[in-house]
């Protein structure tokens, strides 16, 4: 098993799994200042017309937005449940909360199309035929031209992490995971916070505006 | 570096990483880092000519001051392809994606990077990126110079910019994971004993320049990807006419493409500081300063964006930050050129063609860093923006800089990676040939920009007619010397004599292995108990 997965540029496969980890939170990393651009301009805008963000983000639709967050909160904790059970060499465990991991994943993006949807229903796809009731509709444009680039980025994430997800839920399932080699679910199951955490940060940005008090 | 058990190496006679595998699928689907490389070389010396032909077509052009050559709009346009080209299909992956492939893994006594197959994706996605962005260039009418400024490029530029825009992006992620593979191999596959103050500088540099391609690259990614996506939606960011900011554009473009000058210089540091030491046969002076000059010009270079943007209508407080800090970024370049010369101090020196092209770096690098600190000086640079006096400034560091360096390490590494020796006396020339084509063309151009020519016009006043046919008559020469080493080494590819595993007597991990190296690399793996750099002190 060791000698199959042991690639030779490594000592051993603590090292091969250390740099693999190492590898992920690197590209993590990427990550963060990849989506900052798309943060900084929307804190800019934001900024510059807080009366528009707000009135815009009023048309976001909260309860979807809610339910989403505690449907990929609670899979991340399924996906941390999972690397646990890898690392004790419980593979067909790690695989059925892997999947379903990946279930709520696929959840997160069918209320999404579902929001979208009623989102395109309602012309809030910038563009020519946009149109928003708002005291500052071009600014509400912005606002929907940056919601429509960061959650779609954000899905498309969430859908690679999807099919991640399944492929090494696959091999969970068939035992490919021990005590000694299971690093591939440790660094998928990093990525797949960070994609959590990223839509923590969205859900903030996107639906609270102008809702508190 | 002395190592113990690389000299019981059994001679591997024809099991070298060229002829392990003569197929093309051998080739196209390799993960060997120095097969990789030469996949790399090859490409980029594909874009290398692309981009230098556009430049002869400007060149050309401005013979006159009519420019009689091309109109307005095809100069506008051979102006951005040159750009383009030449920023993302050969600077910036030009030393890292060729000799880091090549040498780090050789370097820190490993048998590849931490991730090949990243590597060959990374290679894929390059050759794509090239493909996508000469068919918008070159099938398309874009004409936004390489910084794609807006609003002109949302605005008013043709549907092609999407396709360019897409091709920078995807050489975007190219870029991203050579970095990531760079950082995470140097950090963990040092072999034993290998301690960060024994690596090479050229590690270093190529470590600093792989943190800049990690952490710059993806927001030049998004900001593209918002251009492209306010220009299909008419919706605007950037766009002023939809409300949005084009400052906002230059902050984040600016932000990613003024570290990429770094990306386009650190690595060519690294070599300079392999080859002045190998050939004054002396220790690097002060190792510990030029190592860590690297990173602190990775780190401060993160800070420094703004002074693109002088005349933009940023505060002058916000100026005067940038200034002060553009100022700060040139003192670690500074304390690597002074420790290049301490080097060079009473070492026995000799002048084959690496060590010419290493002094030529030396001296132009060092008036491009100066002219440098002009235009960081608020006062001048309001005159001197978007002048030729900015475009003499960057060619001195890239081309006089950075090309001279991968020349260098073209010739320095040229026995090790193909096993042949390159005829002496040729690449001298070419060395000699290069150093004066170049200063031919470009210091006109200081004058030029000083006198107050503007760039990207297809045309300019009879007066400034003199100082542009001397800059033609340069590119005429740097192009001749460009193109002899083809040939050259091409011929010694063929016919050069059989190298020895270590043709300079150089001290570097990478020379204890045979000309070309086995494909594993090394045997077992080597242990470290040296410093670099470790050529016996000359008698006082």
């Amino acid at each position: 098993m060791s000698d199959r997965v042991l690639e030779k540029q490594f000592a051993d496969l603590a090292h091969q799994s250390e740099t693999a980890e190492l590898g992920m939170w690197g590209f993590i990393a990427t990550e963060v200042l990849f989506l900052g651009g798309l943060f900084v301009a929307y804190s800019f805008y934001r900024y510059l017309h807080p009366a528009g963000v707000a009135a815009a983000a009023s048309h976001t639709r909260l309860v979807i937005g809610s339910v989403n967050t505690a449907v990929l909160l609670t899979s991340s904790f399924l996906m941390s449940w999972a690397s646990l059970a890898a690392s004790n060499g419980e593979g067909r465990r790690a695989a059925r909360l892997i999947w379903g991991a990946a279930g709520l994943g696929l959840v997160f993006l069918a209320l999404k199309g579902l929001e979208y949807a009623e989102e395109i229903g309602e012309r809030l796809w910038p563009g020519a035929a946009f149109s928003l009731d708002t005291p500052e509709p071009r600014v509400g444009e912005v606002f929907y031209f940056l919601y429509w680039v960061m959650t779609g980025i954000h899905a498309l994430h969430l859908l690679i992490g999807v099919a991640a997800l399944a492929a090494i839920g696959w091999r969970a399932h068939g035992g490919v995971y021990s005590r000694a080699y299971h690093s591939p679910v440790r660094v998928v199951s990093l990525y797949w916070h960070f994609v959590d955490i990223v839509w923590i940060f969205l859900f903030a940005l996107i639906y609270l505006p102008g809702r508190s008090a | 570096m002395t190592v113990t058990t690389v000299a019981e190496l059994p001679h591997e006679r024809g099991g070298s990483y060229l002829t392990d595998g003569t197929t093309l699928a051998s080739w196209l689907l390799t993960r060997d880092h120095k097969r990789i490389a030469i996949l790399y070389t090859l490409t980029i010396t594909a874009f290398f000519f692309i981009g230098g032909a556009a430049a002869a077509v400007i060149r050309l052009n401005l013979l006159t001051p009519e420019g009689t050559l091309v109109d307005a709009e095809t100069y506008n346009r051979i102006f951005t392809l040159h750009g383009v080209v030449m920023v993302w299909l050969f600077l910036v992956p030009s030393i890292p994606t060729t000799f880091g492939n090549f040498l780090i893994p050789l370097m820190l006594g490993a048998k590849d990077l931490a991730f090949p197959r990243l590597n060959l994706l990374s290679w894929y996605l390059f050759v794509a990126s090239g493909l996508i962005v000469l068919a918008g260039l070159i099938g398309g009418s874009v004409d936004t110079g390489w910084t794609f400024y807006e609003p002109l490029s949302s605005g008013y530029a043709s549907g092609a910019l999407v396709v360019v825009l897409l091709g920078i992006f995807v050489n975007g992620f190219s870029s991203i994971l050579t970095g990531l593979n760079f950082v995470v191999s140097i950090h963990r596959l040092r072999a034993p004993g290998l301690t960060w103050y024994r690596l090479p500088i050229f590690c270093w540099s190529n470590y600093a320049t792989a943190v800049i391609m990690m952490l710059a690259t993806p927001v030049l990614a998004v900001t593209l990807m918002l251009v492209a996506v306010e220009h299909l939606w008419g919706v605007g960011v950037f766009d002023p006419t939809h409300g949005g900011d084009p400052l906002l554009f230059q902050h984040m473009f600016w932000f990613y493409s003024h570290p990429a000058v770094y990306i386009m210089i650190l690595p060519g540091m690294g070599v300079i500081s392999e080859i002045v030491p190998a050939f004054a046969r002396k220790r690097l002076f002060g190792y510990h300063f030029v190592a860590w000059s690297s990173v602190a010009i990775a780190v401060v270079g993160f800070l420094v964006w703004g002074h693109h943007m002088f005349v933009a209508g940023e505060s002058v407080y916000a100026a005067l930050v940038f200034s002060f800090l553009s100022f700060i970024v040139a003192v670690p370049s500074a304390i690597k050129v002074f420790n290049w010369l301490a080097t060079l101090h009473k070492g026995a020196i000799s002048f084959e063609a690496p060590m010419l092209y290493a002094l030529g770096f030396i001296l132009l690098f060092t008036i491009g860093g100066l002219t440098g600190l002009f235009v960081a000086t608020l006062a001048f640079d309001v005159h001197a923006t978007a002048t030729y006096f900015v475009v003499a400034h960057f060619h001195y560091i890239m081309v006089g800089g950075m090309v001279s360096a991968y020349f260098a390490a073209l010739h320095f590494w040229w026995p090790k990676a193909t096993g042949r020796l390159y005829p002496e006396s040729w690449a001298r020339f070419a060395a000699i040939l290069i150093f004066f084509g170049f200063n031919l063309t470009f210091f006109p151009q200081f004058i030029l920009g000083y006198l107050g020519m503007p760039r990207r016009y297809h045309a300019y006043p009879p007066e400034f007619q003199v100082w542009n046919v001397l800059s033609s008559a340069g590119a005429s020469v740097l192009a001749a010397a460009y193109l002899l080493p083809l040939f050259y080494l091409g011929w010694s590819l063929w016919r050069g004599a059989r190298a020895p595993a270590n043709p300079w007597g150089a001290t570097g991990l990478e020379w204890q292995t045979p000309s070309p190296p086995p494909s594993g690399n090394f045997a077992r793996t080597p242990r470290i108990s040296r410093p670099p750099y470790d050529y016996p002190e000359p008698a006082a």
